[in-house]
């Protein structure tokens, strides 16, 4: 099967790419650019591991193909961080201890960050049902939602 | 598989009629891939509807709304206008999955893909929902009710799909609201779906009417014994009892995974009861927040 | 006993244990750059497939794989053909004993496929759609045979066979005829009968709980690679890289030390990672292809193909005085083990009592194969099945006794010196305290409303220790590094660089933890049966004085005083005796510097069987509502009060005991394994396997109990695992409490909720009419 070419943005950097179309946006990233922070739980849309922003949407990479892509802009965990600061989310995430092994953090983060970027004072409510697409297995989800709340009063200025 | 990103409805028509029936149009994605993934199909070619104008965006008219059919859940409920007009439409489409889901998931995805559990579709059919569907016979409208034929079936003919939504402007003094069953908060199949709409007149009286029912029978449900329940009467006790009781009668379930027949019958008249009460206080006037829960 | 590791450990001020730092290996997890098992990428790497098993129980009478060998990128394809036929040989894996002749039909299937999922072949190819067609390609010969799903069905005698050589053990005398009962275990105390006579109350159920699996986000993953000279490098998540290498070693034939084990970031294992499955497939693949194989399981094969934990029948008798003393207690515990023999029925047996005092107790149990996935370890394997069952009957007794729950559990609690029915004494537990704990919370005095109750429930794991090897080496600029070998799956990097720093008196960050390669440490038990913090704790602890020895030493030699002389403060040697208002103190940085002239290069090590792991005993309190119209029930508030001996880094053993809550919510409310009549899965997925998702619970209130223990330097306690096994108990308890149904089978999905209170409702009108 023939290769699509695609140009696109990852991250606010030009990026081009060769996929299949059976290819999905989140094989694209681990695979082709080898962009491993989105992590593959279960290819199904249930458990928002592969959060990315899509044009400013929070969407499963598993569920977006990788020639969709081709014109727009993307953002992974690994755009989160500016230069050696960590975004506040990323921070406390650390200070809470909201991550034991980590592997469903980056799908977290890009989640907690689409949800701070449109509503920055949500209560712990929102935040839940928000967050209910990405499942962790290790936390039961009471520090996630803590350092969520935390960051949010931090980014408010409070 | 090959994948087509057309600009036009007529482009997208003639990519579906030359490969007679191993195409697939894609909206949305969220049901498409996983079925990709799963192998349970495997289309020659995936037209990508979301290039094309009339897919996207909500307009609002005299008339009422129209939703474009690939135009994600996520930008439907951010439309304050809809929302006001059609709170149990809206709080319906946002329970589709996760956020992420949300993010691309659509009506005419969530409709064409025939789920019987499908969460817009109920409160859609409630709503008055009328499909603009266009394909190499011209362009057509349908009821919503009218699409599903069964689980994963449709009424569309070959190369056939869904361009948009029409909903009414509601009438006055009309309420409509979702509820569905599911095991957990979030994330499920619903086990049972209800969608109600009803009209007030200025005495209080319902004059119109209309219940929709998913996740218990072969296809979404336009029950008009129900809605006969609540027509005439104050959408008291009694009728809200007699609406209950005509939703658990239409319900021709089975015991899968997620529910059993006996559980889906007793919860359908539940739901229906306090759908109804939610379509009424809204009816009344009073803003009860979205949440379909 | 005047233990020289325990001494002053209630006067010593602590800096560093204790306190809430942010864990050293956190930037690379919240910036996405921590690589796990699918995460690498290799040159010339293959992608390795797996043919799984349609049916639930076939005899395979032939696989061709020809065509599949021919299809263009397919570079290798493997039968069991390929894997050593071992002999029967039963070793220890974390808590569960593991079998290698099982363990290679487990991985690569032989005379029968045995469960649908079951690996029957495998392909390695140069891109994943070749794989996948290569699988369709190969051709298996199936002759399907009657399959058996449930334990109570596996055991009766007509019920199809699943191993023809399997004669129970531990029956006298040996059955005459093979059946799927592979063991029958015993524990017993006292006389029962004489108990039970005794008793003023008595109370008996039957239990039925179905299978759960660990639910990992992970899914297994690993990157093989073998040199033409029979060196391997094998990448996975693991929870313990020197298994998998004795595992992999084993069933390849190969030599230890040419396997060379790397364990990735674990995105979660919970006990489902103490096996193998892709890694000897892998191995055998590179082997055959001369490339690197890459191989990561989907999510449905997750479910189909890796272990869950047992489903099982629990019958449990228990009766008790009017003043409320528990004065016997009988139980009968049949799990299923899967497709073969193993299921944590022994641990369950030697639990299920364990939390009491008891003179008079008796606990049988049978170990049951059946057509499903081969069972492993899930937190506190055997446990939380068992505990759920004794934990519904103490409220029973509680209720009929007009007494508190609580209470009722305070007058029966094992204390330190209790004799625990399978077979210690045991040292200081904190089992009372956890109860005083929970009884004085806020949480327990909140007023309830209609449809709402509260469930008490205690629990018990013993904990493990074990075989554990660490390194601490000192950098030429003073800053040390730590090399531990149990995978860190929880945060344990973060601990163990603090007893290290807290040992040498020097600040956190100038200790850098790695957890090393099978190549870099001695042998190292795995990462489970709570071990980490406690063992590998022992263990830095010991090299860090290791360490501080020889640090004393060459201070002494540079200040040509005697050894004696020298102590070992805040990060400094200090000189003693008659010369030390002159001598300036030297740091580790001073030390460091000059190693190379004093002696050479500075390292502390310690190479432990870690024993005396202390038991940790927790109470959770849960209030739910339970809507009778819909059966939904909803978690309002729960508690869990557990004690951690020495709590190192508080906020990881809080994470312990809210995640083991969570998933037993999920265990209690939603999760099982749904299957067809013909034995398929329908729900391996997490759409219809339901795990709680954040908007399920509540914040998780925790209350951390300290009863130190004495045989480890710090006081620790394992505390991973008896987080999950109260929480079914509790939450049955409080549905109990709220609506008058006593539950005895999990879960407590809406359908079974509302049926009950339907039939409750429907008797009591025919009674009232």
């Amino acid at each position: 099967m023939a290769k699509h070419h695609v140009t696109t943005t990852i991250n606010g950097d030009p990026v081009e790419f060769l996929c299949t179309p059976a290819q999905t946006l989140l094989d694209v990233l681990r695979d082709v650019l080898y962009l491993t922070g989105s992590k593959e739980g279960c290819a199904s849309g249930d458990c928002g591991a592969c959060s990315v922003m899509l044009d400013g949407r929070l969407v499963c990479s598993c569920l977006v193909l990788g020639v969709e892509a081709q014109g727009r802009s993307i953002e992974t965990i690994e755009g989160m961080a500016h230069g050696d600061r960590l975004h506040p989310l990323q921070q406390k995430f650390l200070e809470h201890a909201a991550l034991q092994c980590g592997v469903c953090t980056p799908g977290f983060l890009v989640a907690a960050k689409a949800l701070l970027d449109r509503n920055p004072d949500p209560t712990e409510t929102e935040v839940r049902y928000w967050l209910a697409g990405n499942l962790c297995r290790c936390t039961g989800y009471d520090k996630i939602v803590r350092a969520v709340l935390d960051a949010a009063a931090e980014m408010r200025g409070n | 598989m090959d994948y087509r990103s057309p600009g036009t409805v007529k482009e997208a028509v003639d990519l579906l009629a030359a490969h007679n029936g191993a195409a697939h149009v894609l909206a949305g994605g969220t049901d498409l891939l996983v079925k990709l993934r799963a192998g349970v199909v495997a289309p020659e070619l995936v037209v990508d509807l979301k290039a094309i104008p009339q897919l996207r965006g909500i307009a609002a008219d005299a008339n009422g709304f129209r939703i474009g059919a690939a135009t994600s859940c996520a930008e439907i409920g951010e439309h304050a206008a809809l929302a006001a007009a059609w709170p149990g439409v809206v709080e319906a489409l946002q329970l589709i999955g996760s956020t992420q889901i949300q993010g691309r998931a659509s009506l005419g995805g969530n409709l064409c893909n025939a789920s019987p559990a499908a969460d817009s579709v109920p409160a859609l059919i409630a709503a008055g929902a009328v499909c603009e569907v266009a394909g190499p016979g011209g362009e057509r409208q349908v009821p919503v009710e009218k699409i599903v034929t069964g689980p994963g079936k449709t009424s569309l003919a070959r190369g056939e799909f869904v361009v948009g939504f029409r909903l009414p402007k509601p009438r006055a003094r009309s309420g409509d609201a979702y509820l569905r069953l599911i095991p957990r908060t979030e994330m499920d199949i619903a086990v049972v779906g209800v969608g109600v709409a009803m009209t007030l007149d200025a005495a209080g009286v319902c004059t119109h009417a209309r219940v929709g029912l998913g996740a218990v029978a072969p296809t979404p449900l336009l029950v008009e014994d129900a809605a006969k329940a609540l027509i005439g009467t104050r959408v008291d006790a009694a009728a809200l009892a007699a609406l209950a009781a005509a939703t658990s009668a239409a319900c021709k379930p089975i015991d899968d995974k997620r529910g059993t027949v006996a559980y889906r019958i007793k919860v359908a008249g539940v739901l229906a009861r306090r759908t109804a009460q939610t379509a009424l206080e809204r009816a009344r006037g009073s803003t009860t927040k979205a949440t379909g829960r | 006993m005047n233990d020289p590791r325990t001494i002053g450990l209630t006067e010593r001020k602590l800096k560093i244990v204790g306190t809430r730092p942010l864990r050293p290996d956190g930037v690379d997890k919240v910036t996405g750059r921590a690589k796990f098992g699918a995460d690498l990428h290799v040159a010339n790497m293959l992608i390795g497939k797996v043919l799984r098993s349609p049916h639930a129980h076939a005899r395979i009478r032939s696989i061709d794989v020809s065509k599949a060998q021919a299809l263009p990128g397919v570079k290798a394809v493997i039968t069991s053909a390929d894997l050593c036929d071992l002999p029967s040989e039963f070793i220890p894996a974390g808590e569960m004993m593991v079998n290698y002749r099982d363990m290679t039909r487990n991985v690569m299937a032989r005379e029968k496929a045995l469960y649908e999922g079951h690996a029957v072949a495998a392909v390695a190819a140069t891109n994943e759609e070749t794989a996948a067609q290569a699988l369709k390609l190969i051709q298996v010969d199936y002759e399907v045979l009657p399959h058996v799903l449930d334990v109570a069905k596996a055991m009766e005698p007509d019920a199809p066979l699943l191993h023809e050589e399997m004669y129970t053990i531990g029956v006298e005398p040996k059955p005459a005829k093979p059946s799927n009962i592979a063991k029958r275990v015993e524990f017993a105390l006292g006389d029962v009968a004489a108990g039970f006579a005794q008793a003023d109350v008595v109370v008996e159920h039957e239990f039925t709980t179905v299978p759960v699996h660990q639910g990992y986000i992970e899914p297994h993953a690993c990157l093989a690679t073998v040199s033409e000279d029979g060196q391997a490098e094998l990448w996975c998540t693991t929870q313990g890289q020197f298994i998998v290498r004795s595992f992999c070693a084993k069933l390849l034939g190969m030599e230890l030390s040419k396997l060379r084990v790397t364990a990735s970031e674990i995105g979660g294992g919970f006990g489902g990672k103490t096996v193998v499955y892709l890694e000897p497939l892998a191995l055998a693949l590179s082997r055959k292809s001369g490339h690197p194989v890459k191989m990561v399981m989907s999510r449905q094969e997750v479910f189909q193909a890796s272990g869950p934990t047992s489903g099982a029948k629990i019958w449990v008798k228990i009766g008790a005085s009017r003043a409320g003393r528990i004065t016997a207690g009988e139980a009968v515990l049949k799990y299923q083990a899967g497709a073969f023999q193993g299921s944590p029925v022994q641990p369950g047996c030697m639990c299920a009592f364990a939390p009491y005092d008891l003179e008079n107790v008796k606990v049988v149990g049978f170990d049951v194969v059946v057509n499903r996935p081969k069972v492993a370890a899930y937190r506190a394997p055997g446990g939380p099945i068992a505990e759920f069952a004794v934990e519904s009957v103490i409220d029973e007794i509680a209720k009929r006794l007009g007494l508190d729950p609580i209470e009722l559990r305070l007058k029966n609690a094992a204390k330190e010196g209790t004799k625990a029915a399978y077979g210690p004494k045991f040292g200081p537990i904190g089992l009372v305290q956890t109860l005083e704990a929970a009884r004085s919370h806020a949480n327990y005095r909140v007023p309830l409303k209609a449809n709402q109750g509260r469930g008490v429930a205690s629990g018990f794991w013993f904990n493990i220790g074990g075989d554990t090897c660490a390194t601490l080496n000192l950098t030429e600029d003073g800053t040390v590094t730590l090399v531990a070998g149990t995978p860190d799956i929880g945060g344990s990097r973060a601990s163990l660089a603090m007893m290290a720093a807290e040992e040498l008196g020097i600040e956190l960050e100038k200790v850098r933890p790695i957890i090393g390669d099978t190549s870099a440490l001695g042998y190292n038990f795995l990462t489970g049966g709570s071990r980490v913090t406690f063992s590998s704790g022992m263990a830095v602890v010991e090299a860090a004085r290791d360490m501080v020895r020889q640090l004393r030493e060459r201070a002494a030699k540079i200040w040509e005083i005697p050894l004696d002389d020298v102590v070992w403060e805040d990060g400094c040697a200090r000189a003693l005796g008659s010369r030390s208002s002159e001598i300036k103190p030297l740091s580790l940085a001073d030390i460091a510097k000059t190693a190379g002239k004093t002696g050479g290069p500075i390292v502390g090590n310690a190479a432990i069987n870690a024993q005396g792991a202390g038991p940790s005993l927790a109470t959770h309190v849960v209030d739910v509502e339970v809507d009778p119209e819909t059966g939904k029930v909803t978690i309002l508030r729960y508690l869990a009060v557990q004690d951690a001996g020495k709590a190192v880094h508080p906020s990881y053993v809080e994470g312990q005991m809210q995640g083991g809550a969570v998933q037993g919510i999920g265990w209690a409310l939603n999760e099982e394994y749904i299957y067809d009549e013909n034995g398929r899965l329908q729900n391996p997925g997490f759409l219809d396997y339901r795990i709680p998702v954040c908007s399920d619970v509540p914040m998780i209130d925790t209350v951390i109990v300290e009863v130190p223990n004495p045989r480890h330097p710090y006081g620790v306690r394992g505390v991973g695992e008896t987080p999950i096994v109260p929480p079914m108990a509790a939450i049955a308890n409080a549905v109990e409490s709220a609506i008058g149904i006593r539950f005895t089978e999990l879960p407590m999905s809406p359908p079974r909720v509302l049926a009950a209170i339907d039939a409750k409702l429907a008797s009591q009108s025919k009674t009232a009419a």
